[in-house]
């Protein structure tokens, strides 16, 4: 098991939370809460060890395709593949512009 | 089922825990308790390098069932195999406990447990066994007052400590995918040997802890297809039933006259244990 963490620039804070996924096998859980206006911080505990570049990769990827609302997320993962990070992160950006507040 | 009826029905069973509340609880009631974003997950997984969830597997969700005051305890199968430790069975524990307290206060508040577990959460071991003690004996409690109605949809099925909950349930829901053991099929393998019980036989274990034996030996009581709109339905029906004034559990006595009467010399079929426990009552 690894705990990483990562900041982003961001815009103002997120309008609610979100959660979305499941610490399953080849799974994640993405929890997002309003973050301080400016920052989004990202914390990951993820059950493989070594990943962190790829981790930075992906999640840099993910945060400079466009500006995002400043977001406190935590990810549990057991095991996701890149592709399945991306899926439930889109999963979590597209439920937090929907509006469905889901817990 | 037929072909459109399969295509055109939507499954519980491939529902994660969180849905499957939501699809029991009527529209706009739901409001979930000691939730993934109140911090309350496992203190002891991480530590033993186990990535814990936000709900520790386990939602409470508060709200009504065709109007009826409910809550709904479910276990995510997902996440660790459902198993219990301290946190997930503490949630269980508490809420059936103020279900109990509300009907003391005169609010007939009504419970239905997801069972989708296989158990205690070994890594926490005593502190995950109190806990489901705690569930038993909230359950007994509770349904006193108002029906305790337990689902067991599948895959995972409801093994170990949580099989006794599912027992002491006022009323128990099985599908077909549905497994209910004391002990789980890797388990009594690894004890009795593969010969008598091999756990890769499918055929074989459900056919024995099966959803459809369970009913056909009196240790389940409605059994329901695969469909969130029928399980609904049923649940509904059950809960709005007055509280049993009997119990499966009270008849353990005549339960073990039966098992002793079987020679056990013999290996059993699921057909010698239909024989058995049929209700012949």
């Amino acid at each position: 098991m690894e705990q990483l963490r990562f900041e982003y620039p961001a815009g103002e804070p997120a309008s609610r939370r979100v959660l979305v996924g499941v610490v399953g096998s080849g799974d994640l859980e993405v929890m997002i809460e309003p973050g301080e206006s400016g920052k989004t911080s990202i914390d990951v505990t993820t059950s493989v060890n070594g990943y962190a570049r790829v981790w930075d990769a992906q999640l840099t990827r993910a945060f400079s395709a466009e500006a995002r609302a400043a977001m406190r997320i935590r990810i549990h993962d057991f095991g996701a593949t890149p592709g399945v990070v991306g899926m439930r992160l889109a999963e979590a950006f597209e439920a937090l512009d929907e509006g469905k507040e889901q817990a | 089922m037929s072909r459109t009826a399969l295509l055109s029905r939507e499954s519980f069973v491939e529902l994660g825990a969180r849905a499957r509340a939501q699809v029991l609880l009527d529209a706009g009631s739901s409001r979930e308790l000691a939730g993934p974003f109140d911090r309350l997950t496992s203190p002891w997984l991480e530590r033993q390098g186990v990535v814990p969830q936000g709900d520790d597997g386990v939602v409470v969700a508060k709200g009504t069932i065709d109007g009826h005051s409910s809550v709904v305890l479910a276990i995510e199968g997902a996440f660790q195999g459902g198993s219990l430790g301290e946190v997930g069975g503490a949630k269980i524990a508490g809420a059936l406990e103020l279900a109990a307290e509300d009907n003391r206060q005169g609010i007939p508040t009504r419970a239905v447990i997801l069972f989708e577990t296989g158990g205690v959460r070994l890594q926490e071991a005593n502190l995950g066994l109190a806990t489901i003690a705690e569930i038993h004996s909230a359950i007994v409690d509770l349904r006193r007052y108002q029906p305790v109605i337990g689902v067991i949809a599948g895959q995972v099925g409801c093994f170990g400590g949580m099989s006794i909950a599912a027992g002491l349930c006022s009323d128990l829901v099985v599908t077909r995918e549905a497994r209910l053991g004391l002990n789980g099929p890797a388990v009594i393998e690894q004890e009795a040997g593969i010969g008598e019980y091999d756990s890769r036989d499918r055929p074989f274990i459900w056919g024995f802890t099966g959803g459809e034996q369970r009913i056909a030996t009196g240790q389940a009581d409605r059994f329901v297809d695969d469909d969130s709109a029928v399980i609904r339905g049923v649940v509904a029906e059950l809960i709005a039933t007055p509280a049993r004034s009997a119990y499966r559990s009270e008849r353990y006595a005549e339960y073990l006259r039966r098992l002793a009467e079987y020679d056990a010399r013999h290996q059993p079929t699921p057909e010698t244990v239909r024989q058995i426990f049929g209700d012949k009552s």
